[in-house]
C-alpha cells in the first residue's frame, strides 16, 4: 500500500524559497489586519449609529464581507476588475480582497466589544471638552482593545491562513511558493506536509505574541 | 477537413452547467456538515466528557484550525494518491470539510455544554435519573440553546469553504464557472453570479441566525 520512499533533500533544498513565502505570508496578514482595524473601528461606529448613509455603507460592506466567499472576492479584485481593464498585480488583489474581508469581520467584533462600553463614557468625555474623535481615540478605543483582544487575535490567524488563497492567483506566498518549488519534482506530499507545518508554527508564534502582548500590557 | 472551434461565447446551455456546478457546492455542504456535525457533536462531548480524552484530541484540533484549509485538502489528496486507495474528488472533499467542521462544531458544544451549570446536573442526578437521560433531558437542550446560533454560523462557513474543494478537482460552482471564464472571457458576468450565488444563500441564514441569538439570550 504505502512504497513510498520520502525525499526530504528536495524540500530541504527549496527551505530558502518556502521561508520567503513565509515572510510574504506574515507580511499580507500583518498588512491586512492593520488596515482591516483602520476600516473596521469607524464601521464599527457607523453601525452603532442603527440609520443615515454611514449605517448602510458600513452594513453593505459588513454583510457583503461576511456573506461571501474570501476566494470569491480575491477572484472578483483580480479577473474581475481584469475585466474592467484595471489590471493589479495579484499581490494588491490579495491584499485588497483580504482587507475587506477583514474590515467586515472586525467591524463586527468592534461592535460586539463597543456594546460593552458604556455610551456615557463617551457623553462623560466630551463634557470634558474633547470632542467626539477624540473621545473615540482617546477614550473609547483604549478600553475596547482589551474587551475584544479573543476575538482579535483569532482573526489575526484567521487573516494569516487565508492568505494561503493567494496561491489561486499565482502569488508567491507560502503556499504559491511551495506549489511552484514542488513543480520541479512532483513530490507534493513533501513539500505541502513542510508548508503545513511552517503554517502551524507561524499561527502558534501570533497566539503566543498575543498572550505576552496581553498578559505584559493589557493584564488588569 | 475542418476543424471546428467551440464558440467561445456563452449560451443558455452554459446555465445548465452552472446549476450542476451550484448543486455540487450545495450537496457537499449538506453531507460534509451533517457528518461534521454529528462528529463534532461526538468530539464535543468527549472533550467536555473527559480530561483525557481532551488532551489526547488536543494536537488533532490543534492542527486542523492552524493548517489552511487549502493545504489540508492538498495534502489529503497527496496522501490518498500515495495510499493507492481510490478516494474520488467529492468523498476526499467531504473527509476534510467534515473534519474540520468537526472540530469547529466540538468547540461550540464543548461550549454549550460548559455554560450548563453544574448545579442542574448535580440536582438532576440526585433526583435519581441516570447520566444519559441528564445528559438526554437537562444538559443536551440547554445547552443547544446557546450554541445553535453559533453552529448555524460555522455550517454558513463550511458553505464557503467549501468554494475551494475544486483544488482537488471537485467541480462546484466556484470552478465551474472558473471554467466557464476560462471559455468565454466573461469573468466579470460570472463571478458576479457567483456572489449573488453565495450571499442569496448565506445572507437570510445569517440574518435568522442572529435573530436567533437574540431571541435565545439566556
Amino acid at each position: 500500500m504505502f512504497g513510498y520512499t520520502f525525499y526530504w533533500s528536495l524540500v530541504w533544498d527549496a527551505i530558502p524559497e518556502l521561508l520567503a513565502g513565509a515572510w510574504l505570508t506574515v507580511q499580507l496578514a500583518a498588512l491586512s489586519m492593520l488596515l482591516g482595524t483602520v476600516f473596521g473601528l469607524p464601521l464599527a461606529v457607523a453601525r452603532r449609529q442603527g440609520e443615515g448613509r454611514a449605517y448602510r455603507l458600513a452594513t453593505a460592506w459588513v454583510e457583503l464581507a461576511r456573506n461571501t466567499p474570501t476566494l470569491f472576492q480575491i477572484y472578483m479584485m483580480y479577473f474581475g476588475l481584469g475585466a474592467l481593464g484595471i489590471q493589479i498585480s495579484s499581490y494588491w488583489a490579495v491584499l485588497i480582497a483580504l482587507t475587506f474581508n477583514n474590515t467586515g469581520y472586525l467591524a463586527e467584533i468592534f461592535r460586539g466589544g463597543l456594546a460593552g462600553i458604556a455610551r456615557q463614557q463617551l457623553a462623560a468625555a466630551r463634557s470634558l471638552g474633547l470632542n467626539q474623535r477624540q473621545g473615540y481615540l482617546h477614550v473609547v478605543f483604549p478600553q475596547l482593545l482589551r474587551i475584544v483582544f479573543p476575538g482579535y487575535v483569532t482573526q489575526a490567524v484567521w487573516a494569516m491562513l487565508n492568505t494561503s488563497l493567494g496561491m489561486l492567483v499565482g502569488l508567491q506566498e507560502l503556499s504559491g511558493a511551495a506549489q511552484s518549488a514542488q513543480s520541479v519534482s512532483f513530490r507534493s506530499f513533501e513539500f505541502f506536509l513542510i508548508t503545513a507545518l511552517i503554517y502551524y508554527v507561524i499561527a502558534k508564534l501570533i497566539e503566543f505574541g498575543a498572550r505576552a502582548v496581553f498578559w505584559r500590557w493589557l493584564r488588569t | 477537413m475542418q476543424f471546428v472551434l467551440s464558440d467561445p461565447s456563452l449560451h443558455w446551455r452554459d446555465l445548465w452547467f452552472l446549476l450542476q456546478g451550484a448543486g455540487h457546492t450545495l450537496w457537499v455542504t449538506l453531507v460534509a456538515g451533517l457528518l461534521g456535525t454529528l462528529g463534532g457533536i461526538l468530539l464535543g462531548w468527549m472533550r467536555f466528557g473527559s480530561v483525557w480524552l481532551r488532551w489526547f484530541t488536543a494536537p488533532y484540533v490543534d492542527v486542523v484550525r492552524s493548517v489552511p484549509m487549502i493545504i489540508q485538502l492538498i495534502l489529503a489528496n497527496s496522501f490518498l494518491a500515495l495510499s493507492g486507495l481510490g478516494v474520488n474528488a467529492f468523498w476526499l472533499s467531504v473527509l476534510v470539510l467534515s473534519s474540520s467542521m468537526a472540530v469547529v462544531t466540538s468547540e461550540v458544544v464543548r461550549g454549550g455544554l460548559e455554560a450548563v451549570p453544574p448545579t442542574y446536573r448535580r440536582a438532576a442526578r440526585s433526583l435519581g435519573i441516570n447520566w444519559l437521560q441528564e445528559f438526554c433531558h437537562i444538559s443536551a437542550p440547554l445547552a443547544l440553546r446557546t450554541s445553535f446560533a453559533a453552529w448555524v454560523g460555522l455550517l454558513l462557513g463550511l458553505a464557503k469553504d467549501s468554494a475551494l474543494v475544486s483544488v482537488v478537482g471537485y467541480v462546484e460552482y466556484m470552478k465551474s464557472t472558473q471554467i466557464l471564464i476560462t471559455r468565454t472571457h466573461e469573468a466579470l458576468l460570472l463571478l458576479l453570479g457567483v456572489g449573488l450565488f453565495y450571499f442569496v444563500i448565506c445572507y437570510p441564514v445569517s440574518r435568522y441566525s442572529a435573530r436567533l441569538e437574540r431571541r435565545m439570550a439566556l
